[in-house]
């Protein structure tokens, strides 16, 4: 039987349907210096989404209304602005249960609003790309970075992946569409930077070629049926289930949940084959380990530089893939270090909790921690270094002094 | 001092264009073939609230991101910076570094004298320039006005060419520019105030160039370097 693929054929707006390896990793590349902002536009401008669906909130606002302007020059199948994020998200369910490829992006509270859809995407394998934004969720307002919303999301059953920078980014937008279609995982993706420092900043990214998109999404690749209203029965969602509250409704949760998480599972190959490994790992035999995610790493690599000409040796632990977590990894990459430091954006400290239930002495795990959308000046990671050797630094000045 | 990296944090009220000149001030330094990274930091988007920028110039690569805690150059777009504490940092030069320069947009001084003690203690150098009142006379609009502060952080520390400059202004109102609402409609109306999109152009890079000479004739004179190593 003839294949037939659409590999090397153009859509309407004449970029070439490309084969997503080549375009990734192997084709020109041309450096521009733009922000995160505009970087999500030219990832989507070569990702061949069917429906975009989106909805203002700092600091995501300016990356949806630039997919506006995509649209209209033709480069998105639909878009529009939804009611709210919980309508949002609920949307992006429809169209993505229709076999379309989704995107929406969101941020602080409107993830938080969003909440219910997300375990439900899981459930229902639906392969959405959803750009998260990072800002803080509390009261007072704050629209700066803050990443306790990711630690919300861990628990959803879709993947979770946090970017460093504007050029992780743009990679794993385009890399996310490929794990996340594949029919041994088709699952929803959360893509998360810290707000600001990513999507406002402006920063030198290598973009892949203009005129090559990825190929479209094949719905009839995806492990249950995409919704055809011309052909029923239509897919029933959950009442069934939720009317029988005997053994076997039970019984499906319970296997239908542990399937989620085994697609999960089942994503790490493919993961680890386009973002070359869930984790990155700089100098691992250092006493002192830095272990981070998103801008933390990079403040972190700043703090490297300020230590090392202080002649104090520190590694680099990059934690790119949150769900599914690099449990393996972590434990190998940290075996010899004395001191693990996280540094992180947020209060809780989720990174640094999942990381200790990971690894053996955990007392080797601390901050340093800022939150509520303050900024990590790279001395404060030095001066917590500096504590845990044991060497005095004399108190920081005051902000205000 | 020359420096491998220079910090400039710029203090404005919202609708001054901080965010503007920062990210003018990295396009620039980029096509100098250095290093730069710009990013801002604001509340509520509305005019005359406070609204940070930071720019990041430097010869090698620049991981550090968000707020500027420890900045070589503070730049204050607005006296109310100063005079009503519209600044996120209180007063408006903590974190200030050692040899750092101070740029105030005012026509008349504007710090107490235990401000002038602390940053003379830092041998810190303060440059006043009548940054809205060359914008009006220049480009003939005080939205203008962040010209002159680009002018003035260029003039003394010599971090980007002005023939980048230029390029980095054709970049950035030479196309249409998609940003939040706000930038949206201040860009509307600038572009307004020209009959020609190349007036606005041409109008706004005098601007810079006049800030440009009066900085640097100060710093000359002043014995004030402060610069990134060549790139």
């Amino acid at each position: 039987m003839a294949t037939q693929s659409v590999i090397g054929t153009k859509n309407k707006k004449g970029q070439v349907f490309a084969d997503p390896w080549h375009m990734m990793n192997e084709a020109p590349r041309t450096p521009c210096f733009f922000t995160g902002s505009e970087v999500i536009k030219e990832a989507i401008r070569r990702a061949n989404v069917d429906v975009m669906i989106a909805y203002p909130i700092t600091p995501q606002s300016e990356a949806a209304a630039l997919i506006g302007e995509l649209f209209a020059e033709g480069y998105i199948g639909d878009y529009f602005r939804g009611e709210s994020e919980f309508a949002v998200m609920g949307q992006c369910a429809g169209a993505a249960f229709g076999g379309a490829r989704v995107f929406t992006t969101t941020a602080g509270p409107g993830t938080m609003r969003a909440m219910e859809n997300f375990p439900m995407w899981a459930g229902a394998r639906l392969p959405i790309q959803m750009i998260v934004t990072c800002r803080g969720i509390n009261s007072p307002l704050s629209i700066q970075p803050d990443t306790l919303e990711i630690s919300y999301l861990m628990n959803t059953g879709m993947l979770v992946w946090h970017a460093e920078s504007a050029q992780d980014f743009y990679d794993w937008m385009l890399k996310g569409f490929m794990v996340t279609e594949e029919p041994d995982v088709h699952l929803p993706l959360a893509l998360c930077c810290d707000g600001f420092f990513v999507t406002h900043t402006k920063d030198m990214v290598n973009l892949t070629p203009v005129d090559m998109c990825l190929p479209p999404y094949d719905p009839y690749r995806a492990p249950v049926p995409c919704m055809d209203m011309e052909c029923p029965p239509v897919r029933m969602m959950r009442d069934p289930f939720v009317m029988k509250s005997n053994y076997i409704s039970y019984a499906t949760h319970a296997s239908w949940q542990q399937e989620i998480w085994a697609a999960a599972e089942r994503s790490r190959k493919h993961t680890i084959a386009w973002l070359d490994g869930l984790i990155e790992v700089e100098n691992p035999d250092a006493d002192v380990l830095l272990v981070a995610s998103g801008t933390a790493v990079s403040q972190g690599r700043e703090a490297k530089v300020l230590l090392e000409e202080e002649g104090i040796e520190v590694g680099i632990v990059k934690i790119k893939v949150l769900r599914p977590w690099p449990h393996e990894e972590i434990r190998e990459a940290t075996k010899n270090a004395k001191h693990i430091i996280v540094p992180e954006f947020n209060v809780t400290g989720w990174l640094a909790k999942e990381i200790r239930a990971t690894i053996p002495n955990s007392e080797r795990v601390t901050g340093p921690r800022v939150c509520g959308g303050m900024t990590m000046p790279p001395e404060i990671i030095v001066e917590h270094i500096k504590g845990a050797l044991g060497i005095k630094v004399a108190a920081m000045a005051g902000r205000g002094s | 001092m020359i420096k491998s990296r220079i910090n400039i944090r710029m203090s404005g009220l919202g609708g001054q264009g901080a965010v503007t000149a920062a990210h003018v001030m990295a396009m620039a330094a980029s096509r100098d073939g250095k290093f730069a990274i710009s990013n801002p930091f604001f509340g509520a988007e509305k005019r005359m609230a406070p609204a940070e920028s930071y720019c990041r110039i430097g010869i090698k690569r620049i991981y550090d991101r968000g707020e500027l805690v420890f900045p070589d150059v503070i730049e204050v777009f607005h006296p109310q910076v100063i005079t009503m504490g519209k600044s996120y940092t209180m007063p408006f030069y903590s974190g200030i570094k050692e040899e750092g320069v101070v740029i105030i947009n005012s026509d008349i001084p504007l710090l107490s004298k235990e401000d002038v003690q602390r940053l003379k203690d830092l041998n810190v150098a303060v440059f006043y320039i009548a940054g809205t009142q060359i914008a009006l006379e220049v480009a003939g609009t005080e939205l203008s006005t962040n010209m002159t502060m680009i002018g003035s952080v260029a003039g003394i520390t010599k971090c980007v060419t002005l023939n980048s400059l230029d390029l980095a202004l054709q970049e950035r109102f030479g196309k249409k520019f998609v940003a939040s609402g706000g930038t949206a409609t201040l860009d509307e109306a600038i572009k307004k105030k020209f009959a020609k999109k190349e007036h606005l152009l041409k109008k706004n890079l005098d601007t810079v160039i006049r800030a440009y000479e009066i900085a640097s004739e100060w710093a000359e004179k002043n014995n004030v370097e402060l610069t990134v190593a060549a790139a």
